[in-house]
């Protein structure tokens, strides 16, 4: 399968990955934090409400917020211990959101809920798909959009292909990477489960070329099974964006304004398919993940299990600390992730990495003049003006923004990125995003 | 740490190493081999030539921005890139003065007024040329030959002060590919060698600073339509400016499309004009006239060649 020409995009660019201080270190389980800060709010959807009160003794894995709108996920403690408080805490979008503080005891005590399934084989589509969101599972590639959701498609709407986004083209991160390594098989379960949840006969995993021990496991791994297989990427962000993966593998084109489901297909990060393997099979719902801390400013650059909830200040600190001041602090990649203004954030189930730059990496850039280069329209991953686009946001012509396009961008960063006249292109494009959208809630609310 | 000292941005929050001034002293450092071929061969006269335009264009941009109280902006090297282009598309011989003319009005005319780097429309180096043709057309077109004779052209001295192209167009003589390609010809300081400009420009290609689009569509459509009209495409491709132009003037980024298939149209227009003008023209050579041309369609030929987006496709039902 490695043989095969790598597939890819149109448009994007190339970064520079800085991957090689952790993708080749093995991850490492971090001991139980002293407290734990869980959001009742960490996904796509309705925030969740507390199923426990100040005071309360709780278990690894007992569910302690859940919500009964359409489109949420349960929060789950991720240490044992007691309730020390229900508050507004920071969280790493930026809002402060209610969020459950648990103060571990250190002993791990499982839920009883938490026993391992003997009846795997047995089980429904439904019946996964009730798990899965029972374990509040979402995408964790970093998007954190409720897992069971996707998998239900819309009425008249279906699917053929399931494909596990393996691409991980964010530089930086690894954590995506060193979990293909370690546990490629648990990731084809997972893909078998979503194969079985879907009803689909036909699964892909997508990853990026610069990965060959991680292709080389999950191919491995997935060799008995002919409906799984691996599909070698070409290195290029952003290859592991959902509309640019499923063209570079299936060669269809998701439509403007609509979902993977249009055109048959559902996309999850394969971090996503091995914590769907974990709820199944040990009943364990979504309480850790793998979490990629990197960039020059931590002592220990390298990819560690953390619990939900863990604070970023705790994270790097079980990483030796800061290893020189950082002047940015980012959860996500460095291309799409967002800066912090406190390290008192919590690690959520959308964490895919902190980074830490150092005051020459994170400088400001004045923008110059644009000198009409075109090397933003030839980098857009939709197809776009971002240059045009930009330049009414700039001027407040959000009309004009809309005429092109400005809703099909995906922010994936690529104009800024390669601008040579380090044009704010991308954030200019944001904003008129955010004024079109609240344009037509106005209109909408008259 | 919380809260104190942390650089917040919207991302993404990692850049290209290229910027505008890396580019243009890249696009410097290209015309270099042209620039030294045009010492070599027309002596130190064309060096001088280059000072003075490049002083005159750095100068000259750098006084209007002191006295219109702008941020000065010659650290980009875009000025200097206009006055070494300007230089290297002047006869050797011009006087020198007109040679800061043209760089002067190219930097005031045709780029500052206009509101500096990424807002003119016309190439400011092929406009400073265009006026000098204009103002002085008869020491625009005269010529030097870097030898002292060519045994392919019978009367070599009653005919040295004309280019290949001329040479062609009003005596039929052809001169031979090897002399073109090295550039042994008569000429402007920096468009005889084929050779030193094909380097300079493998140099822009390999750094991605300019796409194959442009030069590629241009110099090709100059080939075919030589070919269709029964001329010999090779001369045609290196003789006169073709490659300087192609390259180095029809990329300009300011001047040319931005989308993709836009920039083959471009190449496109200009190798038509370039042909129609040598064959058709009152002037044996085109290049200058059908970029400054195709300049002044760029908006427009952007407008009409934006890209399909991504999505843009019938809805699945």
């Amino acid at each position: 399968m490695a043989t095969m020409v790598a597939k890819t995009f149109r448009g994007g660019v190339h970064a520079h990955y800085h991957k090689e201080g952790t993708a080749s270190k093995p991850i490492r389980r971090l001991p139980p934090p002293t407290r734990v800060v869980i959001p009742l709010h960490q996904h796509t959807g309705a925030p969740c409400e507390p199923l426990v009160k100040v005071g309360d003794e709780l278990k690894v894995g007992q569910k302690i917020g859940d919500s009964s709108a359409r489109l949420t996920a349960p929060v789950h403690a991720s240490v044992s211990g007691k309730v020390v408080g229900i508050s507004s805490h920071p969280q790493s979008g930026g809002r402060d959101v209610l969020s459950i503080i648990i103060e571990s005891d250190g002993k791990e005590t499982l839920d009883e809920h938490v026993e391992p399934r003997t009846d795997v084989d047995d089980l429904s589509a439904d019946d996964i798909k009730a798990i899965i969101r029972e374990a509040g599972i979402v995408g964790l590639g970093g998007a954190a959009f409720p897992t069971y959701f996707k998998l239900t498609p819309p009425p008249g709407k279906s699917f053929d292909t399931v494909i596990l986004n393996g691409a991980e083209c964010e530089p930086y991160l690894s954590a995506d990477h060193r979990l293909m390594v370690e546990r490629p098989g648990d990731i084809v379960d997972g893909a078998r489960l979503l194969l079985k949840a879907t009803g689909v006969n036909r699964a892909y995993v997508g990853i990026e070329e610069n990965k060959p021990d991680a292709i080389e496991a999950i191919s491995e791994a997935a060799k008995e099974d002919d409906r799984i297989s691996v599909v070698p990427l070409k290195v290029k962000y952003p290859q592991g964006a959902e509309k640019q993966l499923i063209w570079a593998i299936l060669g269809r084109e998701v439509p403007s304004g609509g979902l993977p489901i249009d055109v048959g297909v559902v996309v999850n990060n394969v971090g996503t398919a091995a914590a769907v393997r974990d709820a199944v099979f040990s009943g364990m719902p979504l309480v850790e993940r793998v979490v990629t801390v990197a960039g020059s400013c931590i002592a220990e650059p390298q990819n560690v299990v953390v619990k939900v909830g863990m604070l970023v200040s705790d994270l790097i600190d079980a990483c030796g600390g800061y290893s020189a001041p950082p002047a940015k602090i980012i959860i996500g990649g460095p291309m799409m992730g967002v800066a912090q203004f406190t390290t008192d954030i919590p690690v959520t189930k959308g964490t895919s990495g902190v980074l830490l730059l150092s005051k020459e990496e994170a400088a400001p850039i004045e923008p110059m003049p644009c000198v009409r280069c075109g090397k933003c329209v030839e980098a857009c991953s939709m197809r776009l003006m971002p240059l045009w686009i930009a330049s009414y946001a700039e001027a407040g012509r959000f009309d004009d923004a809309e005429r092109m396009n400005a809703l099909d961008c995906i922010e994936c960063g690529c104009c800024s990125f390669i601008c040579p006249s380090r044009r704010r292109l991308v954030q200019a494009i944001r904003l008129a995003k955010s004024e079109i959208m609240a344009r037509r809630r106005r209109a909408q609310a008259k | 740490m919380n809260g104190t000292g942390l650089i917040v941005s919207s991302s993404p929050h990692q850049r290209a190493a290229v910027s505008t001034p890396v580019i243009m002293s890249d696009v410097i450092l290209a015309l270099m081999p042209a620039a030294l071929a045009g010492v070599w061969f027309f002596g130190l006269r064309a060096l001088a030539m280059m000072v003075v335009c490049v002083a005159t264009a750095v100068g000259t941009e750098a006084g209007l921005e002191k006295l219109m109280r702008k941020p000065l902006t010659i650290g980009d090297y875009s000025a200097a890139v206009a006055g070494f282009l300007l230089a290297l598309v002047l006869p050797p011989d011009l006087p020198l003065w007109m040679g800061a003319i043209g760089a002067a009005f190219a930097m005031a005319i045709a780029k500052f007024i206009f509101g500096g780097l990424g807002q003119n429309i016309f190439n400011p180096a092929l406009i400073g040329r265009a006026v000098l043709l204009a103002s002085w057309p008869v020491f625009m077109t005269r010529w030097r030959w870097p030898i002292f004779q060519a045994p392919w052209i019978p009367d070599f001295d009653a005919v040295s002060s004309a280019t290949p192209l001329a040479l062609w167009k009003l005596s039929g003589i052809k001169t031979p590919y090897l002399n073109l390609f090295v550039g042994n010809v008569a000429g402007s300081i920096g468009e005889t060698s084929a050779l030193a400009i094909l380097i300079g420009a493998a140099y822009l290609l390999w750094r991605g600073h300019i796409s194959w689009r442009i030069p590629v569509s241009f110099v090709g459509t100059v080939a075919v339509l030589a070919a269709l009209f029964g001329q010999d495409p090779l001369f045609h491709v290196l003789a006169g400016g073709l490659l300087l132009g192609a390259f180095f003037m029809a990329t300009d980024y300011v001047t040319s499309p931005v989308t993709p298939k836009g920039q083959l149209v471009f190449g496109i227009g200009c190798g038509v004009l370039t042909v129609f003008i040598r064959l058709y023209g009152g002037y044996p050579e085109g290049v200058c006239y059908a970029i400054l041309i195709m300049n002044a369609a760029t908006a427009l030929i952007d407008r009409l060649t934006v890209p399909r987006k991504f999505g843009e496709v019938k809805k699945v039902a």
